[in-house]
């Protein structure tokens, strides 16, 4: 309640989006502190100080984005999957014809795959992963090596995606293809990571990511014919989320190969 | 604090200039496609240089803030959790952790919106206003519940020590056998709605929670047990959703 009054000339201050996210989780933690816990706090300023900047820092971060990049990646989104664009691309073919073909879609295949990689470096939740995960693994597990590991299943994740709103085969197909595929990384793959590898699925998809990729999305179902857009546009984010988990478990896997070729005692990341 | 005083600005510096590598890449690919493919001047440059700041520095205040702030706090509620004792304030704390950051998640509360307008579309449900807001609210507070749910389970295997593959597998097969039997309709919002709930404050407290209980627990290993909370919290949502599909 006392957000919405703060929050009353809306637009206009930044942080009342992310206060609007924040109270519940301020509500949880506070009544559990106060009515369960029933003991302080170890550094309240600290605390405090520290949610303060996560708060403020979510806000300037959410805005920025707003203010400078997802506009233009919205329009290139848009203007990438515009008929006119893709005609153009296909060598003067027929437009119609261009339009069902999926090899017309080059560029968008190459923008799905960076806006992938890129959204996913920035993601701050995945910074918050990566740096609990080299805290705990006492460095074992490289931050960056992690973060791209993850960006690389993003980027993969987001191009079969486009690939599958363009050629409108079912989503389910691929999804289950991709899970027993996890399955049988999992059974396979060093255990200290699998708890990770699976987490890396769920962080990868949230500010900065899921604004870019549902206009993609919305962007290919709604210009290709035949597709639409309520029922093709969805889906990506679900590529963006199981293809992280394949590429972890990979990077594992394969560091783990390399370092057993090496006969040097089993290691994870860098 | 007054240690740590002289070091703040050279902490400061490098904290900026990790935040502009993170964002490079982006800048980097929305320059070249438009330098490269489309072609057209950026109409307003000032803007773009103004926002570019204002994310970097955004980013380096979250991650600052993160060592400041949330991972002690998730830690030091793990802990205090722990140390009471109690299995039902663990479980309880758990599921309103997952439910209270879930119901008013933004990025959720747009794909609702969108969803009740497939489902009014495909016949589900009447076309009306009041029909569709009903519908919204109904699958808000199914994901809620699937995330709230997730977190309980989660938390009673790091206590139990249960290996985090098998409750994977299961829930996998689970998501298998709805999208068989769900209506087409609402399988890929469902599908989506797993990667939405999980928002940029909830992850490092949920991720802090999971390594606290798992370090204050004998037996148990941070990196082993510590983690997987933020899968179950979206492979729930995928289940829960399309039986809600299935119900209405």
């Amino acid at each position: 309640m006392s957000g919405d009054a703060l929050c009353a000339v809306d637009k206009l201050v930044p942080i009342c989006a992310t206060l609007d996210d924040v109270l519940p989780i301020v509500g949880v933690l506070v009544g559990f502190q106060v009515l369960v816990l029933r003991r302080p706090l170890a550094n309240p300023r600290r605390i405090l100080l520290g949610f303060g900047m996560v708060i403020l820092g979510l806000a300037f971060f959410m805005e920025g984005l707003e203010l400078a990049l997802f506009p233009l990646g919205r329009l290139m989104a848009a203007q990438l999957t515009a008929p006119e664009f893709i005609g153009a691309a296909a060598d003067g073919g027929a437009l119609v014809d261009a339009a069902l073909d999926w090899r017309a879609y080059g560029w968008v295949y190459l923008f799905a795959f960076a806006i992938g990689f890129a959204t996913t470096i920035a993601e701050p939740s995945l910074i918050a992963v990566a740096i609990k995960a080299n805290q705990v693994s006492a460095g074992t597990i490289g931050t960056t090596g992690l973060r791209v590991a993850v960006a690389l299943g993003v980027a993969i994740g987001i191009t079969l995606g486009a690939f599958r709103i363009v050629t409108g085969t079912p989503l389910h197909w691929y999804i289950i293809t991709g899970y027993v595929l996890v399955l049988v990384q999992t059974a396979f793959a060093p255990k200290a990571i699998i708890a990770l590898a699976y987490d890396s699925g769920g962080v990868t998809t949230s500010t900065v990511t899921v604004p870019l990729v549902a206009a993609l999305g919305l962007g290919l179902s709604s210009n290709i014919p035949g597709r639409n857009p309520l029922l093709d546009g969805f889906g990506l984010i679900a590529f963006a989320s199981l293809f992280p988990i394949i590429s972890v478990l990979g990077y594992a896997q394969l560091t783990a190969l390399m370092a057993r070729r090496r006969h040097e005692p089993e290691r994870l990341g860098e | 604090m007054s240690r740590g005083a002289p070091r703040l600005p050279a902490q400061a510096v490098g904290a900026l200039l990790e935040s502009l590598r993170d964002l490079a890449p982006i800048v980097l690919v929305i320059g070249l496609f438009q330098w490269l493919v489309l072609r057209e001047p950026i109409a307003d440059f000032a803007s773009l240089v103004i926002g570019i700041a204002m994310v970097v520095l955004g980013l380096s205040l979250f991650v600052q803030g993160l060592n400041l702030g949330l991972f002690p706090l998730g830690e030091g509620m793990a802990w205090g959790l722990a140390r009471k004792g109690s299995l039902f304030w663990l479980l309880a704390f758990a599921f309103s952790l997952g439910f209270g950051t879930t119901v008013a998640e933004p990025a959720l509360i747009a794909i609702a919106e969108e969803a009740s307008i497939v489902a009014a579309e495909g016949g589900m449900i009447a076309t009306d206003a009041a029909a569709r807001d009903a519908y919204a609210l109904g699958l808000r507070l199914t994901v809620a519940v699937a995330v709230g749910v997730a977190l309980l389970v989660g938390v009673l295997r790091i206590l139990r020590g249960w290996p985090i593959q098998y409750l994977i597998i299961g829930g996998y097969a689970g998501v298998v056998l709805m999208t068989a039997v769900a209506p087409r309709e609402i399988v890929g919002i469902a599908y989506d709605s797993g990667g939405v709930t999980t928002s940029t404050i909830t992850v490092p407290l949920v991720t802090a929670l999971g390594v606290g209980l798992a370090t204050s627990i004998e037996g148990r290993n941070p990196l082993v047990d510590g983690f997987g909370l933020i899968a179950f919290a979206s492979l729930t949502p995928m289940i829960f959703v399309m039986g809600y599909g299935l119900l209405i």
